[in-house]
């Protein structure tokens, strides 16, 4: 019989060696995320998935599942955080939900709507991001970036091509391409790759596919994000 | 160059200036100033654009996939029309020039329930008060809700009109406002068998009704003639689609257009080359361009598009109770064509009669349900897309390079194609009526009548960023111009 733990009052069951947000996902529980992907190392960055335990403020993704541990995650103390926290990311880059492709189908997006974000409250940093549509079958769209690595992951671990990282400091912060140019088109990213397929948001996208999805069949058109995640349990 | 009142003929500085700012129960934000002088004599009249856009500009570094969706945004009343005639013109960039039988029913029938939502709202609840309770009857009622309290049936049927209009949208486009159903090449989605069986439930009503609009606006031409022959009226040219037949058709055709006369000036010209027929001006006062025939010049050249224009400029319409209308339309004129300013109500409900009974025609058809929805071919660089949205003509025509991205759009919006007839309408009303009047409400509100009538969109028809011109004044205390700077498209000058 495995250990449990507490998650907003229900008993979860983990094996050792979880973290929180794999015993919760494995028993249909929703806790909000945006860097965090089962099949990559957790990264810890967005910290959407900060849950308390036991009053103190720890990463879903990081903080290992421990016997009697009191978890609390949809607390509105909680979710009013996590909705700043969008709130930062939908200022600090340019994501015009209306014409973007991905739009129904993006974790962000729906993870907005899941939280009830209904404005992005803080003055629009409007950076300014160039596209790069240098590579063949597959464009670019930096404005909609939340740096959360997940094709910087993807490219080294699994693809194991290093195309993406991230650059600069602090608020500089964004992602490149590792090629002397600075172009995808210079590197030997391909449409196949794991990288060009796991960006949460509507940055790496194939071309010339855009709204070939019908709304109504769109991934969160249906049911929002929570409800996925105790699907794909 | 200058057309009559576009610019006073004496000293502004001693006109008494009257603004209507804002022309209501139309879509966007624009004004009319009117220059008078002591006696009251119109000297100016300008309808001015004060909103603007840009899409022409920032369109430029997306990717061509995105721009159907995206410029949708220009407008909510018919963003239908932009997303097709984007569509049309991907559809030549993807090599895709003809589209298999479902995708080309599916947008047709996307473009009709566009046709029926926007032509309804437009009668029912922007123009009907002034039309059915008098140009400057008490303010208070002239609107929407008046109607409903006076005449609740042609209100609830104006209302349930165009409800089923955006249904059709839904249905097709995924949304009533900003869908996504047509891409690049062809369309997303089919119907199923459910969504025809419900829309076809309340087609026929809709037939019904609209043919009872077609009467009501019918009527109130045969009973006032005086007012609704001449009220704004003026001759011009007029252009629109017209199908290799010769036939109405608001989605697809070849561009005809005809003098004041009805005399043919060219007539099944490819829209790809419609630069070789058409050149844009811009005008120091206004955000919105002044388009006109180019073998004609901009005095001559300019000319209207919209229901008025298209139902007289087709040889017939495909489904025959319009056509029906369009002949006793045709014979009312006396067999020229009519140049009433109001003609475009009665012209716009036969527009939505023959949008009705195209939705009703199309839902028995069964490639709506086909499963074959996007072509593609050779790629090219370039293209054009034209379509006859609500309001008239409307061209998008972009540049892609071979990376994917828009490098040029240009749009002619259907209100703008209409720029300078509407801005010879108002002056028409201002000589006729305000010239020598004390202003009253009712008075101005005639001003609005004949901008009504061309069912402008004004939001969606200024994007020519940094081809703008601008004209700055400096005025001292006592209202004296100390100088004035003007900017056009080819630079910075001192006038005074």
């Amino acid at each position: 019989m495995s250990d449990t733990f507490i998650l907003d009052g229900e008993e979860i069951p983990f094996e050792p060696g979880q973290t929180l947000i794999e015993a919760a996902k494995a028993a249909g529980k929703y806790i909000p995320h945006l860097c965090w992907h089962p099949d990559f190392v957790a990264h810890g960055s967005c910290k959407l998935c900060t849950v308390k335990v036991n009053g103190r403020f720890v990463s879903g993704c990081t903080a290992q599942a421990a016997p009697g541990q009191n978890v609390e995650n949809r607390t509105p103390e909680l979710d009013d955080k996590r909705r700043t926290l969008l709130q930062l990311l939908f200022v600090e880059g340019n994501h015009f939900c209306p014409s973007c492709e991905k739009s129904g189908n993006c974790a962000l997006q729906a993870t907005a709507y899941e939280l009830g974000m209904l404005t992005p409250h803080f003055d629009h940093f409007y950076p300014d991001r160039p596209v790069d549509a240098s590579h063949t079958d597959v464009l670019l769209d930096f404005n909609r970036c939340i740096m959360c690595e997940l094709c910087v992951r993807a490219s080294r671990d699994v693809d194991g091509k290093n195309v993406f990282a991230l650059s600069g400091r602090g608020i500089d912060s964004h992602l490149i391409v590792n090629s002397a140019s600075g172009r995808l088109g210079d590197t030997d990213f391909a449409a196949s790759d794991r990288a060009a397929k796991v960006c949460p948001v509507g940055v790496i996208l194939k071309k010339r596919v855009g709204f070939a999805k019908p709304i109504g069949a769109r991934d969160y058109d249906a049911r929002p994000i929570s409800q996925h995640v105790k699907e794909s349990r | 160059m200058s057309f009559e009142l576009e610019t006073a003929d004496i000293n502004p500085e001693n006109l008494r200036r009257v603004a209507i700012d804002p022309v209501s129960r139309v879509e966007g934000h624009g004004k009319v100033t009117l220059l008078l002088d002591e006696n009251n004599q119109v000297h100016q009249v300008r309808l001015h654009i004060v909103e603007f856009r840009g899409f022409e500009r920032f369109i430029q570094g997306r990717p061509y996939w995105e721009v159907p969706v995206m410029v949708q945004r220009l407008c909510g009343i018919c963003p239908v029309s932009h997303h097709l005639a984007a569509s049309k013109a991907m559809d030549i960039v993807v090599g895709a020039a003809q589209l298999t039988p479902t995708a080309e029913k599916m947008r047709r029938l996307m473009h009709y329930g566009q046709i029926l939502q926007s032509h309804a709202l437009h009668f029912f609840h922007l123009s009907s008060p002034d039309l059915l309770f008098g140009f400057d009857s008490d303010v208070a009622k002239r609107n929407i809700v008046g109607i409903a309290a006076q005449y609740p049936e042609i209100a609830k049927k104006g209302i349930l009109l165009r409800k089923f209009g955006q249904e059709v949208i839904r249905i097709t486009a995924g949304k009533r406002v900003h869908g996504t159903g047509s891409i690049p090449g062809g369309v997303n989605k089919s119907l199923s068998k459910d969504e025809r069986t419900e829309l076809l439930k309340d087609a026929y009503t809709m037939v019904a009704w609209s043919r009872e609009a077609v009467n009501i606006i019918k009527q109130l031409h045969q009973q006032n003639p005086a007012l609704y022959d001449t009220f704004g009226a003026f001759r011009s040219s007029f252009m629109s689609l017209v199908a290799a037949d010769g036939s109405l058709d608001l989605y697809h055709g070849a561009l005809r257009a005809r003098d004041a006369d009805g005399k043919i000036l060219f007539d099944q010209m490819d829209y790809q080359n419609y630069d070789q027929v058409i050149t844009e001006e811009v005008k120091p006062w206004s955000y919105m361009k002044f388009p006109f025939f180019t073998a004609l010049g901009p005095e001559a050249g300019w000319y209207k598009v919209g229901p008025l224009a298209r139902v007289q400029n087709c040889d017939n319409i495909p489904t025959p109770l319009a056509e029906y209308e369009r002949r006793e339309f045709v014979a009312y004129a006396g067999g020229k064509p009519s140049h009433a300013t109001l003609g475009y109500h009665w012209a716009r409900m036969i527009e939505m009669l023959f949008a009705a009974e195209t939705i009703k025609d199309l839902l028995h058809d069964d490639d709506l349900e086909g499963t074959d929805l996007v072509l593609s071919g050779e790629r090219q660089k370039e293209g054009v897309g034209v379509i006859e949205a609500p309001r008239g003509t409307l061209f998008h025509h972009y540049r892609v390079g071979d990376n994917d991205l828009v490098t040029m759009a240009n749009l002619i919006v259907s209100t703008t194609n209409n720029n300078q007839a509407m801005n010879t309408a108002v002056r028409e009303v201002a000589k006729k009526y305000l010239n020598g009047r004390e202003i009253t409400e009712g008075l101005l509100n005639h001003i609005e009548v004949a901008i009504r009538a061309f069912d402008p969109c004004l939001s969606c028809a200024t994007h020519a960023l940094g081809q703008m011109p601008l004209e700055v004044s400096l005025i001292d205390a006592e209202g004296g111009v100390i100088s004035r700077v003007s900017k056009d498209s080819d630079g910075l000058r001192r006038l005074t």
